[in-house]
C-alpha cells in the first residue's frame, strides 16, 4: 500500500504538481492572456474537437470490428485480430510518416481523393485520420472481452420472445456493452488528445488551422517561453481530467445497473 | 397446438445431426426427447423453435408450415439450459421483455404488463424476487424466471432445452415435480430435452428416445422401460446386463455353453441378450440358465448388488433382494425372469 502510493506520487503526482507550480510564476492576468490568445484557443479547439470526433468514429467502427472478430469465423481472423494492435506497437513517428505518404497528393489514397477535391494531408482532416488510426485498438481491446462474455444465446432468447434484430441490439446488447464502450471511448479520446508524433507529420501545422496544442507547447518551449508552455499544459491537463472524470462517472452509473456476477 | 415433423434432416459439415426424423406431438402433451449427447435432440428442438433450419424436411404447427416463419413469428417459448437471462435487467424486466417488444399496435399498456408479470412471478412462486438481478439468484430460481419469461408471451408451444441440466441433484428433483404440476396447470404443448432417463420417465407423458440423429422408440415411460424396441433403448434406459450370444439350431449359446433358454422366434445368428439387473433370480448351483461365482457383494438399502463371474467368462452385475445373503466365493445359479434378444452385435 505504502509502496504503491509512493510510486504513484513519484511517477504521476510530483510531475503534475511541478507543472502547476511552474504555471504559478504567471500572474492571473498573464495566464489569461496566454490562454485567450487566438492561437492557443485554436490549438486547443483543434486538439480536443478532433480528438473527440475521432474517438466517436472509433467507437462506431471499433464496435463493428469487434463484432466481426468475436461473432464470425472467417479465414484470416487471427491475422486481423493481430493487426488491430499495430497502432499500439508502431512508433508514432513511423505511423505519421506512413499516413503522410499515403495521403499526400501523390500518395495511393491521396491522389484519388485529391481528384475528388478532398485534401487530407497537411489539413485538419489529416489530424483526424491520424487520431482515428492511433485510437482504434483502444476501443477494440476494451470491448472485445466483454462481447466474448455475452452468450449468443441471449440474442436467441430475445428473438424467440418476439424482439426484432434492432430491438435486440438496442435493448439487450448495447446495455450489456455500455460500460465497456464508454471506457473504450474515453481511452481513445485521451490517446488522441495526447497524440503528438503521428499528427505533426500529417498536420501541416499551420497556426490557427492545423496546429495541435501539444505542438504549440513544444514551440513555446523552443522559444524559451516556459511559462506559456506550462499554462497551455495546465489547461490541457484540467480539461482532460474533467472529461475522463465525467466518462468515469457515466461508466460507474452504467455499471451500477449491471451488478457483478 | 399440435406439432408435426416430417423427414427432418440436418447436417453440420459431414456430421448428420438429424437423419430423417418423423414425430407427431398432440395438443397439450408433455413430451421428453431423451438421448445421449450428439443424438440430435437439441438440434430437433432448436429447429422446432426456429433457432436452426433443417437441410430438408417439414415442420408444421396445427397443420400450418412453421418453417415459413422465423423464431420471432412462431410464438414459441424457449427455455435455455443456461437460462440466457438478460443480466442488466431486473427479474421483473426480464419477464416483461416479451411484452415490451411487441409491435406497438398490439402492445399492452404499462398497467396490464405489470399485472401480467406479477401473475407470472406468482405462478413460478418468485414474486418476492421481482427487483433482484439474475446474478443475485440461485440456479433453480434463475431457471424458473427463465420459464416465466418464456410464458409471458403466451406461447403456443413451450420448448425446454435440458432445463435442469445445470442444477444440482436435489434442486433438479424438486423442479421436476414442479414442472409436471405447472404443465398440468397451464396445459401448453411442451417438449423438453434431457439426457437424464429418470427425468424423462418421471416428468413426461410420452418419451422419444433418440440416438445418432434417429428416433429409436416413441412411447409412454412404461413402454420404453418395459418393452424397449431396440438394443440401444434397452441399454440406455434402466440398468441392463448385456451378453453376446449366438442363436443356432433352436439353441442360444453364450461362449461355447448352450443356455437353458428357449430360442423360439429369434432369427439365427449373432445376437445380444438383455436382462434387467433385478430380473436375474438367484438359485442354488445347477438351477437356472446361467451359473457363476460371486466376486463381490455390496448392499444398497433393500438390495444387494453382486458382481458375478459367469462360467462362460463374462462378468455381470445383478441386483438381488436381501432375503438370501450372498457371499463372495458362492457358486450360484441364475434364472432371468424376463429377457430380450436383439439381433446383431
Amino acid at each position: 500500500m505504502g509502496l504503491t502510493l509512493s510510486w504513484l506520487t513519484l511517477i504521476i503526482l510530483i510531475p503534475l504538481a511541478g507543472l502547476f507550480l511552474k504555471s504559478l510564476e504567471l500572474s492571473p492576468e498573464q495566464f489569461w492572456n496566454i490562454l485567450s490568445s487566438r492561437r492557443t484557443l485554436n490549438a486547443l479547439r483543434v486538439s480536443f474537437g478532433l480528438a473527440f470526433a475521432a474517438a466517436c468514429v472509433n467507437l462506431v467502427m471499433g464496435s463493428i470490428i469487434v463484432w466481426a472478430l468475436v461473432r464470425y469465423r472467417f479465414p484470416g481472423r487471427r491475422i486481423f485480430d493481430a493487426i488491430v494492435d499495430v497502432p499500439f506497437a508502431l512508433p508514432t513517428a513511423v505511423a505519421g510518416v506512413a499516413l503522410t505518404a499515403l495521403f499526400a497528393e501523390k500518395g495511393w489514397l491521396g491522389a484519388p481523393l485529391a481528384a475528388l477535391g478532398i485534401k487530407v494531408a497537411f489539413t485538419p482532416v489529416g489530424i483526424f485520420v491520424a487520431m482515428i488510426f492511433i485510437g482504434i485498438p483502444f476501443v477494440v481491446r476494451t470491448v472485445q472481452p466483454v462481447l466474448q462474455d455475452i452468450d449468443p444465446e441471449i440474442e436467441e432468447a430475445a428473438g424467440s420472445l418476439g424482439a426484432s434484430r434492432w430491438q435486440t441490439i438496442i435493448r439487450v446488447i448495447l446495455p450489456s456493452l455500455g460500460p465497456a464502450l464508454l471506457t473504450g471511448l474515453a481511452l481513445a479520446f485521451a490517446r488522441a488528445v495526447g497524440e503528438y508524433g503521428s499528427v505533426i507529420f500529417i498536420a501541416g501545422n499551420l497556426p490557427n488551422v492545423s496546429e495541435i496544442a501539444p505542438l504549440l507547447i513544444v514551440i513555446r518551449l523552443s522559444e524559451f517561453r516556459y511559462a506559456d508552455a506550462t499554462a497551455i499544459a495546465v489547461v490541457m491537463l484540467v480539461v482532460s481530467f474533467v472529461i475522463i472524470f465525467a466518462v468515469n462517472r457515466l461508466q460507474r452509473w452504467a455499471q451500477s445497473r449491471i451488478p457483478v456476477r | 397446438m399440435s406439432i408435426e415433423v416430417r423427414n427432418l434432416v440436418k447436417k453440420f459439415g459431414s456430421f448428420k445431426a438429424l437423419d430423417g426424423v418423423d414425430l407427431k406431438v398432440d395438443n397439450g402433451e408433455l413430451l421428453a426427447l431423451l438421448g445421449p449427447s450428439g443424438s440430435g435432440k437439441t438440434t430437433l428442438l432448436r429447429i422446432v423453435a426456429g433457432l436452426d433450419w433443417p437441410d430438408s424436411g417439414e415442420v408444421s404447427f396445427n397443420g400450418e408450415d412453421a418453417l415459413a416463419q422465423g423464431a420471432r413469428e412462431r410464438h414459441v417459448g424457449f427455455v435455455f439450459q443456461h437460462y440466457a437471462l438478460f443480466r442488466h435487467m431486473t427479474v421483473f424486466e426480464n419477464v416483461a421483455f416479451g411484452l415490451r417488444v411487441q409491435p406497438r399496435a398490439i402492445r399492452k399498456d404499462e398497467a396490464t404488463i405489470r399485472a401480467r408479470v406479477k401473475e407470472l412471478l406468482d405462478l413460478v412462486q418468485l414474486d418476492w424476487l421481482a427487483d433482484r438481478y439474475p446474478s443475485q439468484l440461485s440456479g433453480g430460481q434463475r431457471q424458473r424466471i427463465a420459464l416465466a419469461r418464456a410464458l409471458a408471451i403466451e406461447p403456443r408451444i413451450l420448448l425446454l432445452d435440458e432445463p435442469f441440466g445445470a442444477l444440482d441433484a436435489k434442486v433438479r428433483k424438486e423442479l421436476r415435480k414442479w414442472l409436471r404440476s405447472l404443465h398440468h396447470e397451464i396445459n401448453v404443448t411442451s417438449i423438453f430435452v434431457t439426457h437424464d432417463q429418470e427425468e424423462a420417465l418421471e416428468v413426461a407423458n410420452r418419451v422419444v428416445v433418440m440416438d445418432k440423429g434417429k428416433i429409436e422408440q416413441i412411447g409412454s415411460p412404461d413402454d420404453v422401460y418395459e418393452s424397449p424396441a431396440t438394443a440401444f433403448v434397452h441399454s440406455f434406459i434402466g440398468e441392463s446386463i448385456e451378453l453376446p450370444v449366438l442363436i443356432a439350431d433352436g439353441l442360444i449359446t453364450l461362449g461355447d455353453r448352450p443356455l437353458r433358454l428357449a430360442a423360439d422366434g429369434h432369427a439365427p445368428g449373432a445376437s445380444r441378450l438383455f436382462v434387467r439387473r433385478h430380473d436375474m433370480l438367484v438359485g442354488p448351483p445347477g438351477s437356472g440358465a446361467f451359473e457363476g461365482a460371486v466376486r463381490h457383494v455390496r448392499n444398497f438399502g433393500p438390495v444387494q448388488r453382486a458382481e458375478v463371474a459367469l462360467s462362460g467368462g463374462e462378468t455381470i452385475e445383478i441386483d438381488a433382494p436381501r432375503d438370501r445373503e450372498l457371499r463372495a466365493g458362492d457358486t450360484i445359479g441364475l434364472e432371468p425372469r424376463r429377457y430380450r434378444i436383439f439381433a446383431g452385435t
